[in-house]
């Protein structure tokens, strides 16, 4: 995903200069996925260039704040209207490694599933981790206030649910193999 | 610190000869206070045996097991039974409730059994089941009880009193997603109050509460996931 639809949904808020955008991104994603600053201004430039965004007021630090356009506000709204497409799945490098490693000889898959399943697995406790800091953060009332926690708890816990249902993927794919042991198939 | 628990080439035999089932081969592990340990693994790996020799409820066929450094080896059977109702909590994968007994009796049995006054051990009883959210039920018999809340009875007498080494077979396998996590939460707090516990789960959602998870194959401890992220910023 490009983070053009994010940055527009983020200023539907009202006028944000660069550095802002990037931090209320990472607040409300659970810093899942840390943006640069540099990403933010290509994107913002591009945008000006569409006519989604023009240049505000300067504040007095000089930062130069952005503001929606009417086109803006409209492709946002196209983008709440439309679903986040599913069929035409980007590559995914995991499933293609397993499938190489099945069928190029000299490959131990066990092993490599296991490197996998150890390296998920410690994804896993990351976002168990961080999720237990807001959600402990929330409980004593130490969170900043607003909705920005409970919506980084849902990313985490997103994160959480396909880290769990890739570590049981690799499960299925071991009890798989060892079922189907065959000799011209991958060697258990 | 002493480690509450530990594993040393700890090697589980059933039989001889070539139908030998080999369930644990040489297994090292070291449990210390405060900290919790996952084991995961296939089916058959040897994740019950782990737990059964851990709790003293099976004997090692080589290699040594301790349990807050004494070795389980060199206790006699009066010994190892005095153990496993101090120190030892164990959830086992078959929840064995007493079905003539309620709920807070069966929690209260192993106080009972090591000598705490009726009392003290019911009162003990119905605060561990407050834990997993069961008093209500306190006064029901097994059969009067879903199976996850059967299980969390088992869990509340794995956690009644003071005990420091948690042992838990898929303590979490009748409970629906949240109430799973919550058994989670109570462990983990156990544990960060100075328990030592080791958790057998199919689940890597509840192993990823672990501050280590160890992966069995066939009877050996391949690997280990331990996140460099820590539970407070
Ligand atoms: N009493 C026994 N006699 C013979 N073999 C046994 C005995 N107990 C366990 N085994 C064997 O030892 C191996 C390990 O069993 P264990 O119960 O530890 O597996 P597990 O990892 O807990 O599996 P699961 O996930 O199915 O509970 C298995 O091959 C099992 O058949
Ligand atoms: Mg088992």
């Amino acid at each position: 995903m490009s983070v053009k639809h994010a940055l527009l949904a983020l200023l539907c808020e009202g006028p944000r200069y660069g550095y802002e955008l990037k931090a209320a991104f990472e607040a409300r994603t659970g810093d899942a996925w840390p943006l640069n600053v540099g990403q933010v201004y290509t994107t913002l430039a591009r945008l000006e260039r569409d006519g989604h965004v023009e240049r505000d007021s300067e504040d007095v630090d000089g930062h130069v704040h952005y503001r929606l356009t009417d086109a803006g506000r409209r492709e946002t709204r196209a983008w709440w209207d439309s679903e986040v497409t599913r069929e035409a799945p980007p590559r995914d490098e995991l499933a293609i490694k397993l499938a190489l490693a099945l069928t190029v000889p000299g490959v131990d898959v066990r092993d490599v599933l296991q490197r996998q399943r150890t390296a998920t697995v410690r994804a896993l406790q990351t976002h168990t981790r961080r999720r237990a800091r807001l959600t402990s953060a929330q409980r004593d009332g130490t969170a900043p206030a607003g909705a920005g926690t409970t919506a980084a708890v849902l990313v985490l816990e997103s994160l959480i649910f396909a880290a769990e249902a890739e570590v049981r993927w690799l499960d299925h794919c071991e009890a798989r193999l060892l079922r189907t042991a065959d000799p011209n198939g991958a060697r258990p | 610190m002493t480690a509450v628990l530990e594993l040393r080439a700890a090697t589980r035999t059933h039989g001889t000869g070539p139908t030998a089932v080999h369930a644990l081969r040489g297994v090292d592990l070291v449990v210390r206070p405060g900290e919790l340990v996952a084991v995961m693994g296939p089916s058959g790996s040897g994740k019950s045996s782990l737990l059964m020799l851990a709790g003293g409820l099976d004997a090692s066929t080589s290699g040594e097991v301790l349990v807050e450094g004494v070795p389980l080896s060199g206790l006699d059977p009066a010994g190892l039974a005095s153990l496993r109702r101090r120190a030892v909590g164990y959830v086992f994968q078959e929840l064995n409730l007493l079905p003539a007994l309620t709920a807070a009796e069966n929690v209260a049995l192993p106080l009972e059994l090591d000598g705490v006054p009726g009392r003290a051990a019911r009162e003990l009883a119905l605060r561990a089941l407050d834990e997993v959210e069961l008093a209500p039920a306190a006064r029901r018999f097994p059969d009067e009880l879903s199976g996850g809340e059967q299980q969390r009875v088992a869990i509340a007498r794995a956690l009644v009193g003071d005990r420091r080494l948690l042992l838990a077979d898929e303590p979490t396998g009748a409970l629906d997603s949240v109430t799973g996590e919550a058994v989670l939460e109570l462990l983990r707090a156990r544990v960060d109050a100075g328990a030592a516990a080791v958790l057998v789960t199919h689940e890597a959602r509840h192993a990823a509460w672990a501050d280590r998870v160890v992966f069995l194959r066939d009877g050996r401890l391949v690997d280990e996931a331990r996140s460099a992220v820590g539970w407070t910023a």
